[in-house]
């Protein structure tokens, strides 16, 4: 039997103009529980709260309620209130009759008889709160980084020096990803590769941060605080401790004919290879599909030439298990293939390419050593056309491209346009664009430079289609100020693609538990106010993977994630919400319903066993939830068809007894 | 004039996170709508079993609406999707058990929508009003 | 009439018995008369002989007590199951309420059961046996020199008239020809209830429910409803059990329990055959069945193990609860 006291407040005059607050008090007097009633002018001030503080003490009081003004306001408050005068914090309830009462109704009676009832309801719950207790679960101060790209970096190294270790798992041989193959950068045109790799260089030699290259995540267990990761490193055919990264390995292998990944096939690369100049870590990899060694045992030239003997055929896919307190997502993005855009003749013409190839043809470190030359004869291409929005902005029913804006094509190519035509005056630049986003700073002046100063010639209009005709790529495309349709004989055309998260996504989000949108996108906790967190606890989202963004963008995502990292890893325990589900494993079926509806994955199944009334013992696969991971949505609650499943600080019966109260 | 004497009782379960912060809002720019509306605040509308809702009518409700975070919009990633199909169910079931299918409403009201708050309140008052009372659900046992 | 001879069952069972592959046989036992038959557990040959039966008396679904029979001992138990019943053998799984190897299905293919309130209509004049033959069934009776000739399908079940398939979805060993999924009007009655006004809905359901006399049989042979406790034996719960006070307590009960099963029933229809009041019981849940299949594509609860039931599923832009319900009258 709970001894309950009820605080009615005045809030000045906002309650008691419209609320009789005596008459409340007075009323309340009687419910069930209540030993204690009265009113005062503030509740929240310091004079109220010593009230409620003297009148547990009086009163032997071991239930509050307090009609006042919303939860939302002030529950913390008066639960602090409680926990000073020795009672569970959580044997407080607020019945709301400012906002949701003296505010919204004009007519003292009909606001009074309101709140009485409200009291009732909060009166009625608090006679079955029970005393609640937050869990408490350490923190491994360790934090993994799932993708080594630009975001990536930033993020580990940003937590790395706030003194925790940091782990980065990247499934390509080397970090670095999409901005390593980028040559300058919008819009102060500084050269990726410069900027970049002495921060890879940084991550590599900081003695917080590993790396583990060549690997992906392959399961994720546990929650906030506490994930038990199994990383597979993937076989390399080469110690990485020892291979000094000479690359004369590279140099002797016969098999040269291997598309080259990193300049995305424009051009070739050995069976043993090392993805490009500054790779981190510099060693090399042999791709096992195509090594004469590993497919037929028949070669082995790269062991004899290599004088550090870091080859190794008969390495085999490793997997490590880690625990970490948090994870950063930042696996980045890819743009989206372009085979369902053939109008634009992509398959047909090597002269049609996309904006990311286009980058390696001006790479200095890429395929032509920077000389812009087309890909189908090596000569200089004196018209080129660039096709904006190409999979991105597409209608709801598209089946071929995004319905969003990938956001960062307007100004690569207003970059490339302008790249173009200051190395090669001679050279016709037009643009195709349905709109020119050029939000950020410096952004604008940056596009206008290149229309103003460079002279590209941007027209608003679509392409139509491109047409392969001799040396030439027919454009035929539509001006849309103008209204008419133009014919442009080009020498080169350059598909601004839609960029979509990485494919490696959707698998990571299942093991994380992570939620994503249609698109793949990893969502946010909050789209405003807690963007860089997933909404599961303990994982944090980091560049692209959550949404397209520019360079700066990311990296500022990035250290937003690490600076949350760092502040979860300078807990030393996390306390957790207590309002949390709870199974009665007496009358829990075991039937799996609720593990499928909790967004969280906070439900896992045992086998326990249980003495039957006749002695013997039953074995029963029954539901337990782990409370660091529940987040209290109670949604398994009512999926649960026996009733096992309950909400603490939220229970059926509370709901129910606030139901009958309002409804006496 | 027995019928403008009705006052209906109005069970509104409401988000902790959107639409309870909605009807707070509702108050904070002083938008009123009838006292009949007496509201339960529930973590997620997807912690709003069937049953609450089948007791609030045994016991005399005459119309229970349950507001929640726009589709999409949910604290908790997904529970008012849940949400949504119980209940499209459960007042499909009602209607077809020949409740007056005006007496269960479903409605998504975001933190900022003070004013869309008040005004499905209005309009869910007026129409119980008109309805009268809630005579095929309550069960008189349970009145005191 | 059943194709399959009830001797051949008993010797499929015996023999699997005798070799020790199952400890036990769930079935069905005979009763006092040749209709009364309930689901047994046989343990013997000699037991099978004496008293197994495949008749068209044999409704029963027996896969809702393999969740007892299979816990505590050891062994495969042999159940037999007929097409319909095989639904709530997966759904039963679905559930993890038993462990799939400890069962050992011979699926029995089924020409529907009959209804002995529909031959009790015809006659009711101390019925001493019953037999059935190709396309009818002769009734003898203590007051008939000559056996009542009727017609096969007039005496069949409602449920066996809209049988939804003939296809076993589970089995170890089949016993005769597997059918076919059928196209059936299992909705049609349902819909002729949508389309009365509020009010005849109302007074229909209120002539319906208000016979219930809260015996439970529907619950207890529902094979959706094996919950170690349920909801209606538990004080704990807000609608424990208890005599109804008016006609609405019916209506929670058959609510609640039409709504707990949702998305699971398999409309297997054996709450309506159980009903001493003869309650129309699968309506309700045919309702949630053709809304489901309405609202979020069609959903045949059972018909794979590991389906997702459509109420703890969504998409992203399903129907809002107040369109479903104006729907229907627009």
């Amino acid at each position: 039997m709970q001894r309950i006291g009820v605080f009615v407040c005045w809030c000045g005059s906002n309650i008691a103009s419209t609320v009789d607050v005596e008459r409340v008090s007075e009323a309340l007097k009687n419910e069930q529980g209540v030993v204690f009633s009265t009113n005062y002018q503030y509740m929240c001030s310091q004079a109220g709260q010593d009230l409620i503080k003297s009148a547990v003490k009086e009163h032997r009081l071991t239930g509050i309620v307090v009609c006042s003004c919303s939860p939302r306001m002030h529950e913390a408050t008066f639960r602090k209130a409680a926990r000073s005068a020795g009672i569970n914090p959580y044997m407080v309830e607020i019945a709301n009759i400012r906002e949701q009462c003296s505010w919204v109704h004009k007519d003292i009676i009909t606001g009074t008889e309101k709140a009485i009832i409200l009291g009732k309801a909060a009166i009625a719950k608090v006679n079955l709160n029970a005393p609640l207790i937050p869990g408490e679960s350490p923190v491994t101060k360790r934090a993994l980084v799932i993708g080594g790209g630009i975001a990536g970096i930033q993020t580990a190294l940003d937590i790395a020096e706030a003194g925790f270790l940091v782990d980065i798992v990247e499934k390509k041989p080397t970090i670095g990803g999409k901005m390593a193959q980028l040559d300058k950068t919008f819009p102060t045109l500084d050269c990726s590769a410069c900027i970049l790799t002495p921060k890879m260089v940084d991550v590599a030699q900081h003695e917080k941060i590993r790396i583990f290259s060549y690997s992906e995540v392959s399961s994720v267990k546990g929650f906030v605080g506490n994930f038990d990761v199994t990383i597979k490193k993937k076989a390399r055919f080469v110690n990485e401790n020892i291979c000094t990264g000479c690359g004369a390995c590279v140099e002797k292998c016969p098999q040269k004919k291997i598309p080259n990944e990193f300049n995305l096939g424009m051009d070739n690369r050995s069976a043993i290879y090392i993805p490009f100049a500054q790779a981190v870590p510099k060693v090399a990899t042999i791709d096992p599909n195509a090594c004469n060694m590993l497919k037929n045992g028949k070669c082995g030239l790269c062991a004899r030439v290599c004088t550090a003997g870091a080859i190794d055929y008969t390495q085999k896919d490793e997997y490590i298990e880690e625990k970490y307190g948090a994870i950063v997502v930042a696996t980045g993005f890819n743009p989206i293939s372009m085979e369902k855009f053939d109008e634009y003749a992509y398959s047909q013409s090597r002269d049609v390419i996309t904006s990311l190839e286009f980058e390696r043809l001006t790479n200095a470190a890429g395929p032509t050593g920077g000389k812009l030359l087309r890909p189908s004869d090596n000569k200089h291409p004196h018209t080129i056309v660039f096709v904006q929005c190409v999979g991105s902005r597409c209608s709801v029913d598209s089946e071929k491209g995004k319905e969003y804006c990938s956001k960062i094509c307007c100004m690569y190519t207003a970059k490339h346009a302008m790249l173009v035509r200051d190395k090669y005056p001679d050279t016709e630049v037009y643009v195709f664009y349905i709109d020119v986003r050029t939000p950020g700073k410096a952004f604008d002046e940056f596009y206008r430079r290149a229309v103003e100063e460079y002279g590209v010639h941007y027209i608003k209009g679509m392409v139509g289609k491109v047409v392969p005709e001799g040396e030439k790529l027919k454009v035929q495309a539509s001006d849309l100020i103008e209204n008419k349709q133009l014919h442009i004989d080009a020498d080169l055309v350059v598909l601004a693609a839609a960029i979509e998260p990485d494919k490696s996504a959707r698998g990571l989000a299942t093991m994380l538990t992570a939620s994503m949108d249609t698109n793949d996108f990893f969502t946010e906790a909050h789209p405003k106010l807690r963007p860089v967190e997933s909404p599961t606890a303990g994982v944090f989202l980091s560049g692209t993977c959550q949404g397209p963004k520019d360079i700066p963008e990311t990296v500022s995502q990035a250290g937003a994630a690490a600076s949350k990292v760092i502040a979860l890893l300078n807990k030393d325990k996390l306390l957790g919400n207590p309002c949390v589900a709870h199974s009665n494993e007496e009358i829990c079926n075991g039937c799996s319903q609720c593990e499928r509806v909790c967004p969280y994955g906070a439900i896992s199944y045992i086998n326990k066993e249980f003495k039957m009334p006749d002695r013997s013992i039953k074995t029963r696969r029954i539901a337990v939830v782990n409370p660091a991971i529940c987040q209290g949505c109670g949604a398994c609650t009512v999926t649960c068809p026996s009733g096992a499943m309950d909400l603490k600080g939220f229970t059926s019966k509370q709901i129910m007894a606030e139901v009958d109260a309002i409804c006496r | 004039m027995q019928v403008n004497e009705f006052k209906p009782l109005i069970v509104a379960f409401c988000c902790n996170w959107c639409s309870y912060a909605g009807a707070d809002l509702a108050g904070n720019n002083r938008l009123s709508y009838p006292a009949d509306v007496k509201i339960i605040r529930v973590p997620c509308s997807c912690r709003v079993n069937p049953m609450f809702v089948l007791r609030a009518f045994q016991r005399g409700a005459d119309g229970v609406i349950i507001c929640g975070c726009h589709p999409g919009d949910c604290h908790y990633t997904s529970g008012n999707y849940y949400t949504r199909r119980r209940m499209t169910l459960l007042f499909s079931m009602l209607d077809y058990l020949g409740i007056e299918k005006e007496r269960t409403r479903v409605e998504w009201v975001s933190a900022a929508e003070g004013a869309k708050f008040a005004s499905t309140m209005n309009d869910f008052v007026s129409k119980i009003t008109q309805l009268g009372k809630n005579k095929r659900l309550e069960d008189l046992r349970c009145k005191k | 009439m059943q194709k399959i001879s009830r001797d051949k069952l008993i010797k499929k069972a015996s023999n699997l018995l005798n070799s020790g592959i199952v400890r036990c046989v769930l079935g069905w036992k005979r009763g006092e008369f040749d209709y009364d038959i309930t689901p047994n557990v046989f343990t013997t040959e000699k037991e099978l002989i004496d008293d197994f039966v495949w008749n068209d008396f044999c409704g029963a679904n027996l896969s809702k007590y393999l969740v007892s029979k299979t816990q505590g001992v050891d062994g495969k138990i042999l159940v037999f199951l007929k097409p319909c019943d095989t639904y709530s053998f997966n759904q039963l799984l679905t559930e993890h309420r038993f462990d799939r190897e400890r069962a050992y299905v011979i699926a029995v293919p089924c020409e529907g059961m009959a209804d002995i309130n529909k031959i009790k209509q015809i006659t009711n004049e101390g019925i001493s046996s019953i037999e059935f033959n190709e396309d009818t069934l002769s009734i003898s009776t203590l007051y008939n020199e000559e056996p009542i000739k009727i017609a096969y399908d007039r005496v069949l079940s409602e449920r066996c008239l809209n049988c939804k398939s003939k296809k076993h979805v589970v089995y170890d060993e089949l016993l005769g020809d597997d059918g076919e999924i059928l196209e059936s009007n299992r909705f049609d009655e349902v819909e002729k209830i949508e389309k009365m006004s509020s009010e005849e809905r109302f007074e229909f359901w209120q002539g319906e429910l208000s016979r219930c006399i809260r015996c439970n049989a529907c619950r207890d042979v529902c094979p959706a409803c094996t919950c170690e406790k349920c909801v209606f034996d538990n004080p704990e719960s807000g609608v424990e059990n208890k005599a109804s006070a008016n006609s609405f307590e019916e209506k929670l009960f058959h609510i609640i329990r039409a709504y707990h099963v949702a998305g699971r029933c398999t409309d297997c229809g054996e709450c309506s055959r159980v009903c001493p009041q003869n309650i129309p019981l699968h309506l309700l849940n045919r309702k949630f069945i053709k809304d489901i299949n309405e609202f979020y594509g069609e959903f045949q609860a059972g018909e794979k193990i590991g389906m997702r039931s459509p109420l703890i599923d969504y998409t992203t832009d399903d129907i809002e609860p107040n369109e479903a319900v104006n729907r229907r009258d627009s």
